[in-house]
């Protein structure tokens, strides 16, 4: 019966919180659209069918690899050889859940581990990392979700509809997904100078490796991401001694 | 058949990275070092991901792609709106794309 009236009381905080992360997706939500539907286009001239488009989306949620399976499918590549490269390319978010672990309320509800890691993407992780009222598993969930709903909504719109677009509009959409990159990063980036720094680093390190292209994509990003981070972790080794 | 093999097996390996830290670092305390060293994983992977691909997100249109990135900069830095930042953006690019006679 106690048992019963704390789960009851729960509910009733907790719900709300769901809702709050919702919400608080508002901007990925939207911002997802345009790549979405840049996607279920590509997948569609690509000789994808429908079903295989929606599976994409619903089962990889990962945008950046979905691009360049395609690239890759089209190419004609081995099956392997693209689930490798999206083991490389996605071994970011190996770093991304490594910081999240520590600051996700999961001790409580480990139960909830592969439901909110599922839904860690570059976008979920940025807003987590760079916001403070996330501190809720229900919020965490709640802003998920609706941005996972975004993208595959927006993948099935783009395969259905994509075409409707006028061609302007569907190449202007390419520079949607950096713009949200930008969105995420620049309010972090004006409070301390040190963030900046490591952003800089991230993308120069990264351009430049792209320009010696010795290495495969995948491989780039992630040394440019923890080349950056490394820098920056030793430079500021030991004035930050408080944070 | 092939094509849902590779959904498959992409699922797999985006899943396992994003999950397994979840796992194990939640079991251990972590050295302060590492954290910082963690703390900054989020500006350097926006940092990588927005260049160079934010260049060449319109293929044969670097300068149009420019535009919208710069757009997008500028904005963001005056007004922390990120669905306004992701429209104008694009409405930048599509405005060069125009002029550039796409």
């Amino acid at each position: 019966m106690e048992e019963n009236i704390e789960q009851l009381t729960e509910q009733k905080e907790t719900s709300p919180k769901f809702r709050e992360g919702v919400l608080a997706s508002l901007p990925i939500f939207i911002g997802y659209i345009p790549v979405a539907i840049t996607f279920g286009l590509l997948a569609k001239s690509t000789g994808l069918t429908l079903l295989e488009t929606f599976l994409f989306s619903a089962l990889v949620f990962a945008g950046a690899s979905q691009f360049m399976a395609l690239q890759l499918i089209q190419g004609g590549a081995e099956p392997v050889q693209i689930i490798i490269a999206t083991l490389i390319m996605n071994f970011r978010h190996f770093l991304m859940s490594s910081h999240l672990s520590t600051i996700f309320p999961i001790k409580e509800k480990p139960w909830l581990i592969p439901f909110l890691s599922f839904g860690v993407t570059d976008e979920s992780f940025a807003y987590f990392s760079t916001s403070k009222h996330h501190r809720s598993a229900d919020f965490i969930l709640g802003l998920e979700y609706s941005a996972y709903t975004s993208w595959v909504g927006g993948t099935i719109i783009g395969y259905l509809f994509g075409n409707i677009l006028p061609p302007i509009l569907q190449a202007s959409m390419g520079i949607a997904l950096y713009a949200l990159f930008v969105a995420l990063l620049i309010p972090e980036a004006k409070k301390s100078l040190s963030i900046t720094l490591t952003a800089i680093i991230g993308g120069v390190t990264h351009s430049f490796l792209s320009w010696l292209g010795i290495f495969s994509s995948g491989w780039n990003i992630i040394m440019a991401i923890l080349i950056a981070a490394s820098v920056s972790t030793w430079i500021t080794g030991e004035k930050e001694e408080n944070e | 058949m092939n094509n849902i093999n590779i959904i498959i097996g992409m699922m797999l390996v985006t899943f396992i990275p994003r999950c397994l830290p979840f796992l194990a670092f939640s079991r251990l305390n972590i050295p302060r070092p590492l954290k910082k060293f963690l703390r900054y994983i989020p500006p350097a992977a926006l940092g990588a991901l927005i260049f160079p691909g934010a260049i060449t997100a319109i293929p044969s249109y670097p300068f149009a792609a420019t535009v919208g990135i710069a757009t997008a900069l500028a904005f963001s830095w005056f007004r922390e709106e990120i669905s306004l930042t992701v429209l104008l953006s694009v409405i930048a690019t599509l405005t060069s794309l125009y002029f550039l006679g796409y």
